[in-house]
């Protein structure tokens, strides 16, 4: 008997079946039964043959009985041997066989299923950061007002995250918000903030270094974020792994954050424990096969395009998948990418493909320290030595600083510091110690101080770039310095530059952001004529008119009255439905000039009738060049 | 002796079409005094000396009450729009200090300064100051100075602006049109000074500086009509 009558492919498989009537390729009973009359087929055929495939991927496990084959049950189940039988195969077909050599497992005789992962789904990460912070700003909400988040999406917002009473009146994740508004009208709404999220779970991730040292992001999307944690050997330093759970359980939800942990062999196993397993599951090497089986197949980690074909396969759960021969879906996906691929999937899941944890490094740290042998009043002459120590940390690095702070310890405990910050990263020590003029006199020394230390609390990478040979004055670093420094005496918010923003309300036009925060965009000239000032608020002005809703024929500003001489207008601004409360009244804009010469831009906000609130005012918003 | 009637020639520019590359040819400390404290007169005469070459960022730094009464400035209203570095603080010794920090970065293309009043702060000594750092770097200063005298300083040109009424629009004779200010030069270190009428051409950037600050006839005509 050949080989190849034992491995059929999937889309052969109703074939058995044909003498009969014809059967419903995609009805899952026909299909169901077809795979289990194969595999007792296959069961029988391959049972007594000789297992060639030497580098079987344990070789310590005992050797059961092969005859009493269980889809679910056996630790070595038979489908394992499928591709290393064929290498003939393999050999004639190599794009094939790329997706059948998953089957092979790491090199090396070290046990795939010895590794210890531990999986943390945080299904609520998202809204439980917002009421987090609401609670800080004492803006919380109560429990029982159903809260979303929101997210803008191709066609408006979508639902991206919600609370618990939101949850059970009916919301779902990913649906449209004027859709959930109709359905639950008392919905309080917040935008989301997916980079912020982001973030948070990066020093969530290096803040679960307590428990092990290799932890690594998970996915972050609305339905929850994950932390992957090896921990592999570190479980009896908090008493075992059970102990190590309910501990990870009891300081997550002391933050406020609820979570759903498992640990398994494996990193897919720990990942489909954890989101559809039960309470704190920790699941040993020897019945992985066993308890991941019952589990459906979205515990792979698929698409959902994948996830709605294996539902059409009749392939309901893991078991059900492992029980098809290896070789058929190694056909049917050869092409598929790693989330599309059910039998990577698998392999990953059953310890077949190696999937390490690869923790990233924590950021570099710097800071430097003086230890002084008696105490000592004035910080100042130490600043320039201290910058320049730092500065060399930096330098080897190859880093910049963009935030230093300066901490004194006086000698009766108390401490105090002073911060400044840099908007583009530097490691010029004259630059970095000029940032602290003037901010020391805060700095309280009592009765001396004996430790300082300065570090750079932020620092990003920063490459030597030469921009002009002739040595003149470089135009970015020089305005860099200038805006660090005028920001580190006046406080960042003073300093700003125009962030300009697609509005046609005037005073909207031209948002003003902390020069700190980057180059905004370049401005371009208005279309219309505009002042060259802006009053901000807008002041309002007596005006006398000649018709109620014509231009002004005079105006007390200030208590001094302007003959309109000349006049220009209305320009009519209408309010931005999408920004303004309900209720704005639109605005009608006169460029005018008074008996004196000086041309003032003033507004009508709303005109009579409109509705809105009684007679129109008159405020005076801008003054021309 | 050619090269001497050159440089006579900078230094004193012919009174009735002075172009705007002569007037300010070496950067330098200039004051700048409205007449009317709501007057937008001085401001867009500096903005337009300012932006005529902006090759770097504008530092623009007001004090408290020149930002409240005044407004701060307006982008869109400028013809061609500078990037941007706006400081506001609330005392004029803060001012001085950062136009001093500000002049001593030849990255940027001016550095505008709008104190109100006269300050102690604002003495001989600091506005001979902020002169030599200008000339030093080669940044251009202005100081606007709304409800000040006129008290000492060395600052090489000062003037008095104030706004006169627009010329006609030709499109709309009820409508202001182009700006026109008259100008005072009324100290000056390096020419004579004078009274002007200023134009200021926003397409070309160029200052036009005519003679005369009588108010043209046409505008009179215009402005009856108006009234009438």
């Amino acid at each position: 008997m050949s080989r190849e009558d034992k491995l059929p492919v999937l889309a052969t498989l109703p074939r058995p079946a044909r003498h009969q009537t014809e059967p419903d390729r995609t009805a899952p009973a026909d299909l169901a039964r077809a795979i289990a009359a194969l595999r007792e087929a296959e069961a029988a055929i391959t049972a007594p043959a000789p297992r060639d495939g030497g580098d079987l991927p344990r070789p310590n496990r005992t050797e059961t009985d092969d005859t009493d084959f269980t889809p679910v049950g056996p630790p070595r189940p038979r489908w394992r041997a499928g591709p290393d039988a064929p290498s003939d195969m393999g050999a004639a077909r190599p794009g094939r066989a790329g997706v059948a050599a998953g089957a092979v497992a790491p090199p090396g005789d070290r046990d795939p299923l010895a590794r210890r992962f531990l999986s943390l789904h945080m299904p609520d990460f998202a809204i439980e950061r917002w009421q987090r912070h609401a609670a800080r700003t004492n803006a919380e909400l109560p429990q029982d007002i159903p809260h979303a988040l929101a997210m803008e999406g191709p066609h408006g917002p979508v639902i991206h995250a919600l609370n618990r009473a939101a949850r059970l009146a009916g919301i779902e994740l990913g649906a449209r918000v004027v859709d959930m508004r109709a359905l639950v009208p008392e919905l309080r709404l917040d935008y989301a903030d997916p980079g912020g999220d982001a973030a948070a779970l990066e020093r969530l991730m290096r803040w679960c270094r307590r428990w092990c040292p290799w932890t690594v992001v998970d996915g972050l999307s609305m339905h929850g974020a994950g932390v992957v944690m090896d921990t592999t050997g570190s479980d009896h330093l908090w008493g075992g792994e059970a102990a190590m759970l309910r501990d990870i359980e009891a300081r997550l939800s002391a933050l406020g954050i609820s979570a759903q942990l498992a640990i398994a062999p494996t990193r897919g196993a720990a990942w489909a424990l954890a989101r559809l397993g039960g309470v704190r599951e920790c699941c040993a090497a020897d019945e992985l096969a066993a308890r991941m089986a019952p589990l459906p197949v979205a515990a792979l980690r698929l698409t959902g395009e994948t996830r709605l074909l294996l539902q059409r396969l009749g392939l309901k759960t893991v078991g059900d998948l492992a029980a098809v021969p290896r070789l058929s879906l190694a056909r049917r996906f050869s092409r598929a990418a790693l989330p599309e691929n059910p039998l990577l999937r698998l392999d990953q899941m059953m310890g077949r493909l190696a999937e390490p944890v690869a923790s990233p490094d924590d950021p570099p740290r710097f800071a430097v320290q003086s230890q002084l042998s008696e105490t000592v009043m004035d910080p100042v002459p130490l600043i320039p030595g201290l910058c320049a120590e730092l500065c060399e940390g930096l330098a080897a690095a190859g880093f910049g600083a963009r935030r230093i702070t300066l901490t004194i310890y006086r000698s009766d405990g108390e401490v105090s510091e002073a911060a400044a910050a840099t908007s583009q990263p530097s490691r010029d020590p004259a630059h970095l110690a000029r940032l602290f003029e003037g901010k020391l006199d805060r700095i309280d020394p009592g009765f001396g101080f004996d430790l300082i230390t300065l570090a750079a609390s932020q620092a990003e990478k920063m490459t030597t770039a030469q921009a002009r040979l002739d040595g003149g004055p470089e135009a970015g670093p020089d305005t860099g310095r200038l805006i660090d420094r005028l920001s580190a005496r006046f406080g960042a918010q003073a300093l700003r530059r125009p962030a300009m923003r697609e509005s046609h309300i005037p005073e909207r036009r031209e948002a003003w952001a902390p020069a700190m925060a980057g180059l905004p965009r370049r401005p371009e000239p208005a279309p219309r004529p505009r002042p060259l000032r802006l009053l901000e608020p807008p002041e309002q002005v007596t005006v006398v008119h000649a018709v109620p809703d014509g231009p002004p024929a005079q105006f007390i500003w200030r208590r001094q009255t302007h003959r309109v001489t000349r006049y220009a207008g209305p320009e009519r601004i209408a309010p931005e439905w999408w920004a303004d409360r309900p209720g704005t009244r639109l605005r009608d804009y006169y460029r005018i000039e008074d008996h004196q010469g000086a041309r003032f831009w003033i507004y009508r906000e709303g005109i009579l009738g409109d509705g809105r609130g009684g007679s129109p005012d008159w405020f005076i918003h801008g003054i021309f060049g | 002796m050619r090269v001497a009637v050159t440089c006579l020639q900078n230094r004193l520019p012919h009174p009735t079409r002075c172009t705007a590359q002569q007037a300010d040819a070496a950067p330098t400390l200039s004051e700048v005094f409205p007449v009317r404290a709501t007057d937008g007169a001085a401001p867009a005469f500096v903005a337009a000396h300012v932006t005529r070459a902006a090759r770097g960022p504008v530092l623009w730094i007001q004090d408290r009450q020149s930002i409240r009464e005044t407004g701060r400035p307006y982008l869109a209203g400028f013809a061609r729009p500078p990037e941007m570095l706006c400081l506001v603080v609330s005392r004029a010794v803060d001012v001085l200090w950062a136009m001093e920090q500000g002049l001593g970065c030849a990255a940027l293309s001016a550095v505008v300064g709008e104190i109100w009043g006269n300050p102690p702060a604002l003495d001989f000594t600091a506005s001979k100051r902020l002169a030599l750092r200008a000339e030093a770097h080669g940044v251009p200063a202005w100081l606007i100075r709304r409800g000040a005298e006129a008290d000492l300083s060395a600052a090489r040109e000062r003037w008095r602006l104030s706004s006169l009424p627009s010329l006609t629009d030709p499109d709309d004779p009820r409508a202001p049109g182009r700006p026109q200010w008259r100008a005072e030069l009324f100290r000056a270190r390096w020419r004579t000074p004078g009274d002007w009428v200023v134009r200021h051409d926003a397409g070309t950037g160029e200052i036009v500086f005519d003679h005369g600050v009588a108010r043209p006839a046409t505008i009179d005509e215009t402005g009856r009509q108006a009234a009438g």
